[in-house]
């Protein structure tokens, strides 16, 4: 049963992920030229001269005399080998390029997700089980503080104060001594130094929007009748808003899983350009400034990948954590 | 006030002690910083062994007690007085007063569950969804005495067999969901009943079952009680149920005791005006024709209003359903191959008349379709295969085959009052708003005229206009049902599906209701369909009364033939099924249908459907009474 439920969700994702590709490589597309045009026009406005018979050649070379349909094709065709293609600009594999930053990437990432659950639940659940006591409004408070302030000028306002109170360097994950060197204990503590700044500001949004979240999901809950009867058993209170209610709230956070996959790659952008993080966030927008096509479209690939493997990782653990999901099935007609 | 225990030393243990006193208990509520008095100065007993019922209508403080009892009340409530003693028969002589106890400590949570167990009335969100059946038992049951697991999975299953169910072991990792109504409530039973409570508080068990389910689980009640010696504090409005299964009764009014004693007393000798006022306003069987209800309050002084012409006899039937058929495909769709589909026929073959400016019953349990009939004739839902004619005399309408603009304009015909007043009016629109749409929605006059219209309507069911501007939320229930039925009068219908309009009102309200439907329906020569499980209720409003199970019409008969002379078992069966208030004719447990009624194989040979479905066909015994039977089967055979 199950398992033919998971052949099912992968079928489905075929199609879903041509689609996007399809999409994908159409935007991409969209604005006039492409990167050597680009290319040549600011060669050109700074006065430099271009050769053309080079730009010709590479333009050959690399298929773009061809009509966008058969360079699609051969895109897709590259993707599916886990070829993601050459990036002009950076005159590296995309792969390459990609894979330098990843790491950085991730552990921002994922030390923002587990900050953000940290906070979120223990606050989420207190202020829905002390609904309208001062500890719910004034941590409600803050949480909508932490959602309203833009993300760039906490950054900026965090900077500021770490580096003066702290003496923590400016922008980036490393001191500056470590930048090219090889990951040592002492880089890795350096990096640490500098993480929970990142953190704390990408962090800051997301935390007050899943607070909100689960104090919503919580308090409906809590009004169900088999609280009742569970407490109504000789539960203790912690226990029985464990066991029932809080797993009944905890579906919104696993069908969010299919959103924080991507985004564990992708990292925040803005922010990662303000404190000029060595993430994935920057290479990507100045990827598609500049319309180096394969290094845009390949990792704009790559999260649509993560997006829907994420999405069938949360619909599976829904179906392995809710049995009426599980053993009721299609809806009833 | 450390602890509520104290021993009363010397005390002579009488016949039959009081397992649960409640002395002048006052329990206050404070909301939006008003404090206010919900419960004042409540006292009663519930002896060892014996059945109590708390009686009232919603809102009367019964539900609080109970609350109370468990130290379950919300945040908002506290007990501001009295004391709720509850002696341990297993330890003659310890006392605890619950209501000294913190709600939240060590001592209450030991009673509840422990020794207090409990039942709700809605089995369907009363158990986790995503816990099985088992493990929230079990939970129960280690909670208050650990033990070895395979231990505890035997006594549970041994519970299981106890209330009913028929392959224990399965049940045990059943899910709620997979399971009927009156399975649910006998797994909540089980649950309540695992560490064997001294007390049982039944907060209205059955309200939400059908009358045979609602039968089985009362039975079921009385036989494990005898068994296991339990009291039951039962909570109920049903004047019915209370004098089947109550020794002592309690009712309740705003928070006060109206009246109390045994059920002898209290069903023949009532002596507080409350209470037979309460009695007055049941529908029972043995209502003369043209007997009227006596409601608590009247929606509305008795307008001197001329009743409606009666049309001609021989007209031809405003509605006539034929051959009605709708099937649903259910189960799991697999994205290859077939999966598990199955088809269930919810109408099968249905064809009834409804004659202008009658009413028409249409009864039977949950799940039989006779709100898929309802829905099929206002086309909300289409059917496989039928017909269904309207006919108001001027011309003919194929109610089916209507499309576009022809059934827009022929919605206003047919309109309906629905099941539950609070979900079916919008929380945003105001009285005006909701009265006034379904005027907007066919283009009906000018706003100054619709206004007036709205103005009319709000008259008609005796409610002050100075309340258009009001929301749903700030009426009861009985007066949002009655915005209800002023919405489906708006557009002048000729017929009205009346979906269960009482059955989620009090019985006081509920006599104000019907009565309003009855007098609008002579003013206005209105025609109703009215779909009820409550056969006390349908015995009131209906002239003819169609009986459905399975998707069929198993007997369809004048309203005074069904209910002396009934033929079709499953009729026999319901009918057994409905618990009367009155003290001399107590349910007979023993004559419920065993299965529940629908289920065939119970049925005498004649009435069972076998392997060709169509064999069976309408068996005419006069004067308008047919049942669904084989034709070639004698007639006087099936009547006797």
């Amino acid at each position: 049963m199950l398992i033919r439920y998971i052949l099912k969700r992968i079928l489905i994702m075929i199609p879903t992920l041509l689609v996007t590709s399809a999409l994908i490589f159409t935007v991409i597309n969209l604005p006039e030229g492409d990167y050597f045009e680009t290319l040549a026009a600011e060669m050109q406005a700074q006065g430099e001269k271009a050769d053309m018979s080079r730009i010709e050649f590479l333009k050959k070379e690399y298929g773009f005399d061809r009509p966008p349909v058969e360079r699609y094709v051969r895109w897709v065709a590259g993707l599916l080998q886990g070829d993601m293609g050459y990036s002009f600009e950076y005159q590296r594999p995309v792969r390459e390029i990609v894979g330098d930053r990843l790491l950085l990437t991730m552990i921002v990432s994922f030390a923002t997700i587990v900050f953000t659950w940290i906070v979120a639940f223990p606050i989420g659940i207190y202020s829905a089980t002390h609904q309208y006591s001062w500890g719910d409004y004034g941590l409600t408070f803050i949480g909508l503080i932490g959602l309203a302030v833009p993300h760039f000028l906490l950054a900026l306002v965090f900077m500021y104060f770490a580096n003066i109170w702290f003496g923590t360097s400016i922008g980036g994950l490393v001191d500056p001594q470590y930048l090219n060197q090889p990951m040592s204990w002492a880089k890795f503590r350096s990096v640490l130094e500098h993480l929970w700044i990142p953190v704390i500001i990408i962090g800051a949004g997301g935390t007050a929007g899943m607070i909100r979240a689960l104090r919503a999901n919580l308090l409906d809950e809590l009004q169900k009748q088999y609280y009742v009867t569970a407490r109504a058993k000789g539960l203790p209170p912690g226990k029985a808003l464990r066991k029932y209610p809080l797993r009944m709230s905890l579906n919104f956070f696993i069908s969010d899983i299919g959103d924080i996959l991507p985004s564990i790659v992708s990292g925040a952008e803005v922010v990662a350009i303000v404190l000029s993080l060595q993430t994935t966030g920057p290479l990507l927008i100045r990827a598609l400034q500049s319309q180096d096509m394969y290094l845009a479209g390949s990792f704009l690939m790559f999260l649509s990948f993560l997006t829907v493997i994420g999405v069938l990782i949360s619909d599976i653990a829904l179906a392995l954590l809710d049995p009426r999901i599980r053993l009721q099935g299609a809806p009833t007609k | 006030m450390t602890s509520g225990k104290h021993t009363v030393a010397g005390r002579r243990q009488t016949d039959i002690m009081d397992i649960l006193r409640i002395s002048d208990l006052r329990i206050g509520f404070t909301v939006h910083g008003l404090a206010r008095e919900v419960v004042k100065g409540v006292s009663l007993r519930v002896p060892a062994g014996k059945t109590v019922a708390l009686v009232g209508e919603s809102g009367s403080g019964k539900s609080v007690i109970s609350q109370a009892i468990m130290g379950l009340l919300p945040r908002a409530g506290a007990v501001t007085g009295g004391e709720i003693l509850f002696r341990e028969p297993l330890e003659p002589g310890t006392v605890v007063d619950i209501a000294t106890l913190p709600p939240e400590g060590e001592g209450i949570r030991d009673l509840r569950g422990g020794r207090i167990g409990m039942i709700f009335q809605e089995p369907m969100s009363s158990l986790s969804p995503v816990h099985t059946i088992g493990n929230q038992i079990e939970e129960a049951l280690l909670l208050h005495r650990p033990m070895p697991k395979p231990q505890a999975r035997e006594l549970i299953e041994a519970m299981l067999k106890r209330v009913g169910f028929k392959n224990p072991k399965r049940a045990f990792d059943h899910y709620s969901f997979e399971l009927s109504g009156g399975l649910r409530q006998r797994a909540m039973l089980a649950m309540a009943l695992i560490c064997q409570p001294a007390l049982l508080i039944a907060d209205e068990p059955t309200t939400a079952l059908d009358v045979t389910i609602q039968a089985q689980v009362l039975d079921l009640m009385r036989e494990l009680q005898a068994e296991m010696g339990m009291a039951i504090l039962l909570i109920t409005h049903d004047l019915g149920v209370v004098a089947n299964m109550a020794d002592e009764v309690v009712v309740i009014f705003h928070g006060e005791i109206m009246e109390r004693g045994p059920v002898e007393d209290i069903f023949r000798r009532p002596r507080h005006p409350y209470l037979k006022a309460l009695l007055n306003a049941s529908p029972h069987f043995d209502m003369q024709e043209g007997e009227r209800l006596v409601a608590l309050r009247e929606a509305r002084p008795r307008p001197a209003a001329a009743p409606a012409p009666k049309p001609a006899p021989d007209a031809a039937p405003l509605l006539s359903v034929r051959h009605l058929q709708k099937t649903y495909v259910t189960g799991s769709r697999s994205f290859f191959g077939k999966g598990s589909l199955s088809v269930v026929k919810a109408v099968d073959n249905v064809s009834f008349d409804i004659k202008r400016g009658e009413c028409l019953g249409l009864v039977g349990e949950s799940g039989c379709g006779k709100t898929t009939v309802s829905k099929i004739i206002m086309r909300a839902v289409t059917a496989n295969a039928g017909e269904v004619i309207f006919d108001d005399g001027r011309e003919r309408v194929d109610v089916l085959g209507l499309k576009g603009d022809a059934l827009r304009a022929f919605r206003p015909r047919i309109q309906m009052i629905f099941q539950d007043p609070v979900s079916s009016l919008s929380p945003r629109m105001t009285v005006t708003n909701i009265l006034r749409e379904p005027l907007a929605i066919h283009d009906r006059g000018e706003t100054q005229g619709q206004l007036d219209r709205v103005r009319a309507l709000m008259q008609d069911v005796g409610l002050d206009t100075r309340f258009l501007n009001r929301y749903p939320h700030s009426f009861s229930g009985g007066q949002r049902q009655r915005i209800g039925i002023a919405r489906a009068l708006a557009l002048d219908p000729d017929l009205i599906i009346c979906d269960e309009p009482v059955s989620a009102l009090d019985v006081s309200v509920q006599a104000q209701i019907l009565n309003l439907l009855k007098d609008l329906q002579a003013e206005r020569g209105l025609t109703f369909l009215f779909i009820s499980h409550n056969l006390a209720v349908v015995n009131y409003m209906a002239d003819r009364i169609a009986v459905m199970a399975n998707g069929r019409i198993v007997e369809l008969a004048p309203r005074h033939t069904l209910f002396t002379r009934p033929v079709h078992p499953y009729t026999k069966a319901l009918l057994r099924s409905v618990p009367f208030a009155d003290l001399d004719r107590k349910l007979d447990f023993k004559l419920v249908a065993p299965g529940g009624a629908s289920d065939d194989s119970h049925w005498g040979e004649a009435f069972r459907i076998g392997s060709d479905a169509s064999a069976l066909a309408p068996v005419p015994l006069g004067e308008g009474h047919y049942v669904l039977a084989r034709p070639n089967a004698d007639v006087r055979e099936l009547v006797s």
